[in-house]
């Protein structure tokens, strides 16, 4: 690994103010320089562990979706593709206020990296609670004793005749909807998480934890929470907008 | 590049992250018009192509995310090959699943 070899080398020029910097450098490393690429590789084979996590889902997809072409498109269709337009927007918005973030911490601006972290954050949430009243519409007509129309949860009480398909194919639009809760659960989950981690990198920043030259926790966020949404980014089209609308 | 650092104590990569925000701007512009893109083009049937067209747009969308806003462009080799690899691997799942269930009856329970 020659980049660490000459990183290190690099490291014997300590440069001031950076009381904080060397706070945060670990004994069984030789410098921040080869801390935060050991960092930043563990975080990239947790990246690559996760597209092989989502990866099943994808690869179910694939195979259904060949098979049952017309079950898909109709289930597609079914869901509303301007909030899946406006989501994903929100969602890109809030990689930019993280890569602002990440960006405000590099050169040492305490402030701008609590508020841009705050602010994807706030993005975070608008995406989430949108995807709550999409979710809250496909299941609410399936709970009660009720005659269940419109119902999208994949059981007994799945509603096909609301996708205009009959027999075989309302089943096959249940595996639709079986990988829609999948694929956008697994990822709103992930999300989730994001949260609270970001929140505590905010707390973390506010109180003079970071510094140009050591700010590794706020990058490895910022990693995921990109992540996050390159994963989107495949769901947004493969689910809303299957064929010609 | 990190300014702070003398010319010969320079790492072989720039740690203080050089990109300026404006390339953020831009990779966020961009991100949106190729949303607005893939939308735009479900309005016409073109068969097969919409979902290469799909894809093709998403591919695009990732990789500008991949390359600015995660640094890739800017790390070391070895970020790129666990990129690599992430990548190679998903391929070998989705590929060799679909050898698989394409070349066997279905639906299954039909063909036992």
């Amino acid at each position: 690994m020659p980049e660490l070899a000459k990183s290190a080398a690099a490291g014997e020029h300590a440069h001031p103010g950076s009381a904080r910097a060397s706070e945060a450098l670990q004994h069984h490393f030789v410098d921040l320089g080869q801390q935060r690429e050991a960092a930043a590789l563990g975080m990239w084979v947790f990246i690559a562990q996760e597209v092989l996590f989502f990866g099943g889902l994808f690869a179910a997809y694939t195979v259904y979706r060949s098979q049952y072409p017309e079950a898909f498109s109709a289930g597609s269709h079914h869901l509303s593709w301007k909030i899946g337009f406006a989501n994903t927007l929100v969602l890109i918005g809030s990689s930019l206020t993280m890569a602002m973030a990440v960006y405000s911490a590099a050169i040492g601006k305490k402030n701008r990296v609590v508020g841009f972290i705050l602010a994807t954050i706030l993005l975070g949430s608008v995406f989430l609670g949108v995807k709550y009243f999409e979710y809250a519409g496909k299941i609410a007509p399936c709970l009660g004793d009720g005659p269940h129309a419109g119902c999208l949860v994949p059981g007994e009480h799945f509603d096909a005749s609301a996708l205009h398909l009959e027999g075989a194919e309302g089943g096959h639009a249940q595996i639709f909807f079986s990988l829609y809760f999948g694929m956008t659960g697994l990822h709103a989950l992930h999300m989730i998480i994001g949260v609270p981690i970001l929140l505590t990198i905010a707390f973390m920043a506010s109180r003079g934890r970071f510094s140009p030259e050591y700010h590794t926790p706020v990058e490895m966020v910022g990693l995921y929470w990109h992540f996050v949404d390159i994963i989107w980014i495949f769901l947004f089209p493969l689910l809303y907008l299957i064929g010609a609308h | 590049m990190s300014g702070h650092l003398a010319p010969e104590s320079q790492p072989t990569h720039p740690r203080g992250h050089a990109v300026s925000w404006k390339v953020y701007l831009a990779v966020f512009a961009a991100l949106c018009v190729l949303t607005g893109v893939t939308v735009l083009v479900t309005g016409f049937d073109l068969g097969p192509l919409n979902l290469v067209v799909a894809l093709g747009v998403a591919v695009t969308k990732a990789s500008l995310v991949v390359l600015y806003f995660m640094h890739a462009r800017y790390s070391p080799r070895l970020t790129g090959v666990v990129i690599a690899a992430s990548i190679v691997f998903f391929a070998i799942l989705v590929f060799l699943t679909l050898t698989d269930y394409l070349s066997r009856p279905w639906p299954l329970a039909a063909a036992g």
